[in-house]
């Protein structure tokens, strides 16, 4: 898919995002437009071998949303794919919907685990990676924590582990928004160069402008061919509420819904940037 | 099917319920089954090192270190790729240290997880309240989607591995440290959502379950030499749980003791005080821990000292039946 394509959908989820958060009333519209671009990449721009007509088929690549709270992309991204209509987004967070705060797997398709409970995605996905190696098949896990979400220990049991087993099959992209709800992650509880951990725990770790959708598409399909016996970790510069101005590196925006006219605003803004 | 009961030797031949895991693993492994194990540092002791030793089931062992909430999660993403994934560890890690990843991940999710973390209740012994899980029953019968098997010795723990592996979904096999005598017959094969009546009563009902089954069973005999006419039920499945069984030998006998090693709030007792409470109440007493940790000694030792053995569960019956 063309470049400009990609960046119409990233655009088009965004406005999704304000929509469905609008018509909720409450979700996590910053961390979910701040990964919102490297999900295009995953699902848009030919990285993940997946089918929404057969959600569960066998050889399909795998993704886990670590930090769950970015529901809205996820569901933005599987809808636009195909997973399910598009309108269902806004019953988001609504009884009865399938579309839970946070993302369940009994209900929505394409989604692979539930997730919500912060530092968990990292083993699952370690898990996952270690199962197919011995199933041996080609297929490759990919997973997106938050930086916030690395002060949780288990992303570090996890990181040992995946290193120690030598999982090349396994990527992880950090979201690194620098915020998280009570302020910087510098302020709030300093997490330090997330690359430089995971290379200190024996991961081949990138860089990465997680904006920019070609960059990362090409980063992530050369790691879906390196199997030189360490797992992937790629540190993706981002900016919380990428898109919408007011939304933007403000801490403020990590879990509140906005109103109607704030909606207006940003999707304007969307609409304008879109162009 | 009848269920067949311990022949004299094999009652004589004490065996601790974690000897059955490893060894029943390598079982269905080699039926085919797609079986892993991931433990945290501990395989020696829950066992589950026998199928790593194995070298045709060396890759489906893994090792996390000590890193329980890692295990589980670990487990969960090896049965998300279509295996069947037992874990390891002690029961007070395994369950209490990781129960968030059992909660959020493996029974939101309805995962193929089998926890199978060992050394539950005061079986472990002489490691002390730090180590002796009495809640493990209490948290995980809360959350919806999780099975509970509670063997009784080392032919039931065998089957309700087997049968943890051969369920889709979440399951839960409480496994001790401690050697028991037999109870049922090598080769055994119970039922989820099973109690069984190993002895048959009029006076009262012991519902035990796990290690203390043994224990309920000299009871039994002590009251009968009492002339106290003692039925004597072993609580298998305590999720989903057996409620006919139970009702039915409650209307016999009329007052029903109940008898864990855990602790008396959220485990067997309440679970039968709950059962009876809405469909058939009667006076109940419960034999377990109460209000305390559990301390340094032999098994044996600290079963009397917190009146959980067969005295105590004689005392109980009497002063339930004064």
């Amino acid at each position: 898919m063309e470049s400009l394509e990609l960046k119409a959908i990233a655009n088009e989820m965004r406005k999704d995002i304000i929509r469905m958060l609008e018509a909720a009333g409450s979700g996590h519209p910053g961390g979910s437009l701040s990964c919102i671009d490297m999900l295009t990449s995953l699902y848009f721009g030919g990285v993940l071998r997946h089918d929404p007509a057969d959600p569960k088929r066998a050889d399909r690549d795998y993704f886990i949303l670590s930090k769950g709270h970015a529901a809205p992309a996820l569901y933005a991204t599987l809808a636009h794919a195909g997973y399910f209509p598009v309108e269902e987004l806004m019953t988001l967070r609504k009884l009865g919907t399938r579309l839970q705060g946070h993302p369940d797997s009994s209900l929505v398709p394409g989604v692979e685990v539930g997730t919500g409970s912060l530092g968990q995605g990292l083993s699952i996905s370690a898990g996952l990676a270690a199962g197919i190696r011995l199933r041996g098949t080609d297929q490759v896990v990919f997973t997106i924590l938050g930086d916030g979400e690395c002060q949780e220990g288990q992303i570090w049991e996890a990181a040992t582990f995946a290193a120690h087993q030598k999982l090349d099959n396994l990527v992880a992209i950090v979201d690194g928004n620098g915020l998280q709800i009570d302020g910087a992650t510098t302020d709030v509880c300093q997490v330090g160069d997330l690359g430089d951990k995971f290379a200190a725990f024996g991961w081949d770790v990138h860089r990465i402008d997680g904006h920019d959708i070609d960059a990362m598409t090409d980063l992530f399909n050369a790691l879906k061919a390196d199997r030189g016996g360490k797992p992937h970790a790629v540190v993706a510069n981002t900016v919380k509420g990428k898109g919408v101005s007011f939304m933007e590196n403000q801490a403020g925006w990590h879990g509140k819904a906005p109103d109607a006219a704030q909606a207006a605003q940003a999707l304007a803004e969307l609409e304008e940037g879109g162009r | 099917m009848a269920i067949r009961m311990a022949s004299a030797e094999e009652k004589a031949n004490k065996r601790a319920t974690r000897a059955a895991l490893g060894t029943t693993l390598i079982k269905l492994a080699d039926e085919g089954l797609p079986i892993v194990a991931v433990d945290a540092d501990l395989s020696g002791s829950t066992t589950l090192g026998k199928l790593g030793a194995k070298p045709e089931y060396a890759d489906r062992l893994f090792n996390v270190g000590i890193a329980e909430q890692n295990m589980v999660d670990v487990a969960a993403g090896l049965s998300l790729a279509g295996n069947i994934a037992f874990t390891g560890s002690f029961a007070v890690f395994g369950i209490g240290r990781a129960y968030d990843q059992i909660r959020n991940t493996v029974a939101y999710s309805k995962l193929n997880v089998k926890l199978t973390p060992t050394h539950a209740g005061l079986s472990v012994g002489p490691d002390g309240g730090s180590h002796q899980m009495m809640e493990d029953i209490a948290l995980l019968r809360q959350l919806p989607n999780v099975t509970i098997l509670i063997p009784a010795d080392y032919a039931a723990a065998a089957s309700a591995i087997e049968l943890a592996a051969r369920m889709e979904g979440p399951a839960y096999v409480r496994l001790g440290r401690a050697t028991v005598p037999g109870v049922y017959a090598d080769g055994v094969q119970l039922e989820v959502g099973k109690s069984y009546v190993i002895r048959e009563g009029s006076d009262v009902t012991i519902a035990a379950c796990g290690s203390l089954v043994d224990e309920a069973q000299k009871a039994a005999d002590l009251l009968a030499a009492e002339g106290i006419s003692a039925e004597v039920i072993d609580c298998f499945s305590i999720q989903p749980f057996d409620e006919e069984t139970l009702i039915a030998s409650v209307a016999k006998t009329g007052r029903v003791v109940t008898v864990e090693d855990h602790s008396v709030h959220g485990g067997l007792g309440s679970t039968v005080a709950e059962v009876l409470a809405m469909r058939h109440p009667a006076p109940c007493a419960f034999v377990g821990l109460r209000g305390t940790f559990g301390k340094s000694g032999s098994y044996e030792e600290l079963l009397s000292y917190f009146h959980m053995d067969a005295p105590a569960i004689v005392e109980a019956v009497k002063t339930l039946m004064a």
